[in-house]
């Protein structure tokens, strides 16, 4: 195969993944939130509503595509398109097995994270091209909570970079292979150093994929709907499928960083390459069960204030962020030696 | 007021395009000027009448910089049907109906009140077990009434869940109020005289079992969502109304007493048999979004206290008076009041001597929540707007009748 052809296939299949996650996500979603809430969520169309997001993307293709009068029409049509291409982007880096991952980057961490932090420029620009009071702040609040979490985002991952020593996801992920005196997996997750990491990064992410106790840019309670108010029709559903497709990546990141990606513990590495969709399958579960954790908060958490999440981010997260990558420095690259009498 | 530069653009509420920009009108605040000598403007934003937490039809005209609130002009009617003046048309019995689509989240309260008023008019004396069934259904009503507040102070600040919890537990209630009344929420159940029917058998186990199961319910309900350090940094010290302040207000109800000041009509004028019934008032104390969130949902557990009273000591005897067909009562004027789930609703009913009153005048608690609303907003952010208005329990049916 070509190495044109094989880049196209690769692409295609990254936007199939997208597309089906997208719509499985939704479902899933609705049927989390239900179960969560004690009703049962769509019920109605095919067994126990599996065809329900069918039926809603075919509404959503078919619907009027309304433009308000005042809104800026260029940019109004570029925004959707500039919220979606970095979160499909996005999941180029990711490493769905040692093989399977579409490009091998050697700073697939910071590729993921730039891509992502794109998202929001496109908010702004949805919010505040469309002419809608509502999605104009919308659109300000999701600009102004990106530098007061994507900072923390990015600090928060650094600990992780200098343990394993690259930025690569494959990397990070082959860092966490074997165990800790034959029983406790090496994933990062199982080393208390980096607790606090996880804890910032976790609130981040919260953050990034516009969750509940952060999703002012939407919060429909006290905007409306946010920057998307005067979104309809299939520009609307890009909109929100990057945002479920945000949701997916920032999972397959923690599980990347914190819980050893592919790796099923105290497994050989041969049975990975005997069963080629093992990794992958293990992959996307644990990064299923991250998005149900997610949503479990935001099925139950009330939203914080914007000025809260300032000075959550500014005040707390940064900080902490910034005294962890020294702690860790200090601990894994002075002390650690010391003990092990291993010098990096 | 007079201090107008040139190079400072004056926007407003009254302002847009509809006057010289040299002469703000009173009470509105310059737009500032940015750094580099440019004039940033406020923002004037239509809060409602769809805006999602407006609690149903209430519009408000809001003048923002960035994400504060600097004005805003609450702006009424779009739910008036002219209830005052309906009443003037229709028979004494048929005024209750009128009073369930006022406040229609807790009709056997308004339904009282009126009742109340054309009893004092022409002296029915109501027979004691129908008192008790008043009040029992009230107190039902008042939990059902204040677990749909409960719900939406959740969803106001942006926690789904919770709603869908109260839902469960108003739908038991709306289903013994069903039982009783015939209607889930235009109940037209109480009536000069008394009710309109006995209690159906069986019902005191249905409320019973409610009542067993409602008390740990509440706790759950309250752990859920004041037990959220979330949630209490976004109720704490927002809104605080002082008790001189609440006073000036003309408030009512639990707003009222969750600025401190102990004043429950059930306790202060009883009416039906409230001074037969063992029930604490809760007070606040500092007068903020959080006091009245805890106020409401100690009234739900002493509600639920005076269910189980009234179950237990229901009396004998019969349910209505003995009325004539059409009430005539004598040419008079009279005002009862009663505590609903949001205060001192209140009926001031002038009668000729004719079938139907001369004049209704209905008295609602949320009109003068509403007020205080306007002088509170100013100086909060939106979110805070939100949660002040979630948190004074307003009901835009009762406002604009």
């Amino acid at each position: 195969m070509s190495p044109a052809l094989a880049t196209i296939v690769k692409l295609l299949s990254i936007i199939a993944l997208m597309l089906t996650n997208g719509v499985f996500m939704i479902y899933l979603l609705r049927k989390v939130l239900g179960h969560l809430h004690i009703r049962l969520g769509p019920m109605h169309v095919g067994p126990h509503g599996l065809l329900q997001t069918m039926n809603d993307v075919i509404k959503l293709l078919t619907k009027e595509d309304l433009t308000p009068r005042i809104a800026d029409k260029a940019l109004f049509y570029l925004a959707p398109m500039i919220v979606f291409v970095p979160s499909f982007m996005a999941y180029l880096a990711l490493p769905f097995s040692d093989t399977l991952k579409a490009t091998s980057l050697e700073t697939g961490l910071l590729f993921t994270f730039a891509a992502l932090s794109v998202v929001p420029i496109g908010i702004l620009l949805a919010g505040w091209s469309s002419g809608n009071k509502w999605g104009l702040l919308g659109g300000m609040r999701s600009a102004a909570m990106q530098i007061a979490y994507e900072v923390p985002l990015l600090l928060s991952v650094l600990p992780i970079v200098m343990i394993s020593g690259t930025a690569d996801l494959g990397g990070i992920v082959d860092a966490q292979a074997g165990t800790w005196l034959a029983v406790v997996p090496r994933w990062f997750i199982t080393n208390p150093l980096l607790w606090p990491t996880f804890i910032i990064f976790v609130i981040s992410s919260l953050i990034e994929a516009n969750q509940t106790p952060f999703d002012m840019s939407e919060g429909e309670s006290e905007l409306v709907g946010g920057f998307g108010t005067d979104y309809s029709a299939m520009k609307f559903g890009l909109v929100y499928l990057s945002e479920f497709s945000n949701t997916f990546v920032i999972s397959a990141l923690g599980v990347t960083l914190f819980f050893g990606g592919w790796l099923v513990p105290w497994l050989p590495m041969s049975w990975y390459d005997a069963v080629p969709v093992l990794a992958p399958t293990v992959f996307i579960l644990k990064t299923y069960l991250g998005i149900v954790l997610m949503w479990w908060i935001r099925g139950t958490y009330p939203r914080v204030r914007i000025d809260q999440l300032m000075d959550l981010g500014w005040k707390r997260l940064i900080p902490a962020a910034l005294v962890m990558i020294v702690l860790t420095g200090v601990v894994d690259k002075l002390i650690v030696p010391l003990f092990t009498g291993a010098v990096s | 007021m007079s201090d107008a530069r040139d190079d400072i653009i004056t926007v407003g509420l009254l302002s847009e395009g509809t006057h010289d920009p040299g002469t703000p009108p009173a009470g509105i605040r310059r737009a500032p000027t940015g750094v580099d000598g440019l004039a940033t403007e406020h923002l004037i934003v239509n809060m409602g009448p769809q805006h999602p937490s407006t609690h149903g039809v209430l519009r408000m005209l809001v003048e923002l910089d960035g994400e504060e609130i600097l004005n805003a002009e609450v702006t009424l009617g779009y739910l008036h049907r002219g209830i005052e003046k309906l009443a003037e048309h229709r028979r004494f019995d048929a005024l209750g109906t009128l009073m369930d689509r006022g406040d229609y989240v807790s009709g056997i309260m308004g339904e009282t009140a009126v009742a109340l008023a054309v009893e004092r008019l022409m002296e029915i004396e109501v027979p004691r077990r129908a008192r008790w069934i008043r009040v029992m259904m009230a107190e039902i009503n008042r939990i059902a009434t204040h677990l749909l507040w409960y719900g939406t102070m959740g969803l106001d600040t942006g926690a789904m869940g919770p709603f869908l919890y109260a839902m469960r537990d108003r739908e038991s209630l709306l289903d013994i109020l069903e039982a009783v009344s015939g209607a889930r929420m235009m109940f037209n159940y109480v009536r000069p005289g008394g009710v309109v029917a006995d209690l159906p058998a069986g019902i005191d186990t249905k409320i019973r079992e409610f009542c067993d199961a409602f008390d740990t319910y509440v706790e759950e309900h309250d752990a859920i969502l004041s037990g959220n350090e979330i949630f209490q940094a976004r109720l704490k010290g927002i809104g605080v109304i002082d008790a001189e302040k609440a006073l000036a207000f003309g408030l009512t109800g639990p707003n009222l007493r969750a600025s401190g000041v102990d004043f429950d009509l059930r306790k202060k004028r009883p009416y039906d048999a409230y001074d037969e019934m063992e029930f604490d008032v809760p007070l606040g104390s500092t007068g903020d979004a959080m006091d009245r969130f805890s106020v409401r949902m100690e009234e739900m557990r002493q509600s639920s206290r005076i269910i189980r009273q009234c179950i237990e000591g229901m009396p004998e005897g019969e349910h209505t008076a003995k009325v004539p067909k059409v009430l005539k009562p004598p040419a008079g004027e009279v005002y009862t009041s009663v505590e609903s789930a949001r205060g001192e609703v209140g009926i001031h009913l002038v009668t000729d001597g004719g079938t139907s009153p001369y004049r209704m005048h209905y008295h609602g608690p949320s009109l003068y929540a509403l007020q205080a609303l306007e002088d509170l907003m100013p100086g909060h952010l939106i979110a805070d707007g939100v949660v002040m208005i979630g948190s004074t329990d307003i009901m835009l049916g009762e406002v604009d009748r």
